[in-house]
């Protein structure tokens, strides 16, 4: 019974294995390929995201900040400063996990709306300084990115992306999903219900939060990296307010703690708009429409409301 | 001998002085008793004693270190475990899970190695598993392995709390009201379990109102009034003592 419980773990692996494994057969043409290297990308982020918000129970309104350090700092130290992208990558996240880590420290004492907005204060400062700091970053024009090379050899193409974002967001979901059932992912979602609680089991919930801050910023920025190699090209405009906003749209509307669901919530809200645009002018409204009718009718989310509904009508 | 000393300890709230100047010592093994009347400041001793609320002044030294000042998790680090009046349940996990976190102190791993779900890890985690399902049946909760704590009973998220508290295999439990909305039965039963955790060797420290259950099981008790110790000794010399029965039911006529 106990190696049991620890099955559905690995089957929605396996399933999410399956699913990336088979998906070229239904891609056609290379803007299918592209739309899912993006799906798969944006999922990267909502897996990490995900743990702060959905496990941890914290909210950051400034992760397009990390994302955008991701790819800017891939960008200047490839381009300007000629480092193998490997490398860039490497740095890159360190230096985003440093600076989550000294954020974190401070504001992850607030709670609430205080966050929010001390998160949202974090990604402004973060988007200023990239469209300010022209002569390294371009400024508001952007600028363009070497290809990523791996082992010597340029990643280039829709499809050899394809598989290298699959690997990744599997290995993602695979990181997270080890981490909630473990102690320390048990004590983020102990804190997340009642901090006091946690406490006194011996759990530093301060100390927690940071740690799943920064984790979540390192997943942000390593997907932000990627991107910026993929599109061969930054603007500021993936380091916006709105970009974290989507985001955190992402999590919530594929459902809090749940990592399959940052990946579903991931597909459907990139996916959605390249359908919508089908509609022309009224593409944001139908977008709107959906987001607004998933809050009122599914509040928990897709996945773990159809889970609900799926054990309901089971006998 | 000694296990925990509490000198001249006081918490004010604004004007209020929920608890002044108490000091008492608690020595090891055995079952003590707060008792008092409503807002008499037992509940913030137990906040006091897990570190939940600093002290206004006063000192709190367990085993001989000194606590005063340092943070909840640091009481739980050095054996001090808890249970709380207004349940303090995880609700978004399973009953298992609940009990599991308790075994964090003594399961701690890197989030690297957690998230690389390394050989020992997953071998920790397995035995935490069990250990704390063994747990759960010692409770009596053997019934509720595979649900979710949301969906237990009160009676029964009592007695998880209780599992919770062991899990962090304490030296010293402290029971905020354990039997407090529970039927004849359940107090009975916990009256039960309360004698097997100091069987284990464990310092209960018991708040109740249940008078039967305090005088059953209790080898010293100490009365709290307005914050200040009122009396302190035996079941039999608390319950003759004259000014434990003018604060629970009046002053007699003169």
């Amino acid at each position: 019974m106990l190696a049991h419980l620890a099955a559905p773990r690995t089957r929605g692996l396996l399933a999410l294995a399956a699913f990336i494994a088979l998906l070229p057969l239904a891609l056609s043409n290379a803007y299918y390929y592209d739309v899912a290297v993006l799906v798969g990308l944006n999922a990267i982020v909502c897996v990490g995201l995900n743990l702060l918000i959905g496990y941890a129970g914290q909210i950051s309104l400034g992760h397009a900040g990390f994302f955008g350090l991701g790819a800017y700092g891939s960008a200047v130290l490839t381009a300007r400063f000629g480092w193998p992208p490997v490398a860039a990558l490497g740095a890159a996240t360190a230096g985003v996990m440093a600076l989550a880590f000294m954020i974190g420290r401070p504001i992850l004492r607030l709670k609430g709306h205080y966050l929010a907005v001390a998160t949202l204060g974090m990604g402004v400062i973060i988007s200023i300084v990239v469209a300010t700091e022209d002569r390294l970053t371009g400024g508001p024009d952007g600028m363009a990115v070497p290809p990523l090379a791996l082992f010597g050899t340029a990643v280039q193409g829709e499809r050899a992306w394809y598989w290298l974002t699959g690997a990744l967001l599997l290995a993602a979901v695979w990181l997270a999903l080890n981490l909630v059932d473990s102690p320390p992912g048990r004590a983020l979602r102990a804190l997340h219900s009642t901090e006091v609680g946690a406490e006194v089991v011996g759990i530093d919930s301060a100390r927690h939060k940071v740690m799943v801050f920064v984790v979540s910023a390192a997943f942000a920025a390593v997907a932000g990296s990627l991107n910026a190699h993929y599109a061969g090209f930054v603007t500021p405009a993936k380091v916006t307010f709105l970009h974290s906003i989507e985001l955190v749209t992402m999590v919530v509307f594929g459902g809090m703690a749940s990592t399959f669901g940052a990946v579903i919530g991931a597909a459907v809200l990139t996916t959605l708009p390249q359908l919508l645009t089908l509609f022309k002018d009224y593409e944001m409204v139908v977008f709107g429409a959906v987001m607004m009718g998933t809050m009122v009718f599914l509040p928990r989310g897709l996945v773990p409301s159809l889970a609900a509904l799926a054990r309901r009508t089971r006998p | 001998m000694t296990q925990l000393r509490v000198e001249s300890l006081s918490k004010t709230f604004g004007g209020v002085h929920a608890v002044a100047g108490l000091s008492f010592e608690v020595a090891r093994g055995a079952v003590h008793s707060v008792i008092g009347p409503n807002g008499a400041g037992k509940t913030t001793l137990l906040n006091l004693l897990t570190g939940i609320y600093v002290p206004s002044s006063g000192r709190i030294a367990f085993e001989g270190d000194d606590l005063t000042g340092r943070a909840p998790h640091e009481f739980a680090a050095r054996g001090i475990a808890r249970t709380f009046q207004n349940l303090q349940v995880f609700s978004n996990m399973s009953a298992l899970e609940n009990v599991m976190v308790g075994r964090y102190l003594h399961e701690r791993c890197s989030l690297l190695a957690a998230m690389l779900r390394l050989p020992r890890v997953a071998r920790a985690e397995r035995e935490c598993r069990e250990e704390s399902a063994e747990l759960m049946r010692f409770v009596g909760l053997g019934t509720y392995l595979s649900a979710a704590a949301a969906a237990l009973p009160y009676g029964a998220l009592k007695r998880l709390e209780i599992a919770r508290a062991l899990a962090t295999r304490p030296k010293m439990a402290l029971l905020d009201e354990p039997a407090a909305g529970l039927n004849p039965t359940e107090t009975l039963a916990m009256d039960e379990l309360i004698g097997r955790m100091a069987g284990l060797g464990i310092t209960v420290v018991l708040v109740e109102h249940n008078m039967r259950l305090v005088m059953g099981v209790s080898d010293h008790i100490l009365v709290l009034d307005y914050g200040q110790k009122l009396a302190e000794g035996t079941a039999e010399a608390v319950r003759e003592d004259p000014r434990v029965i003018e604060a629970y039911l009046g002053a007699a006529e003169r």
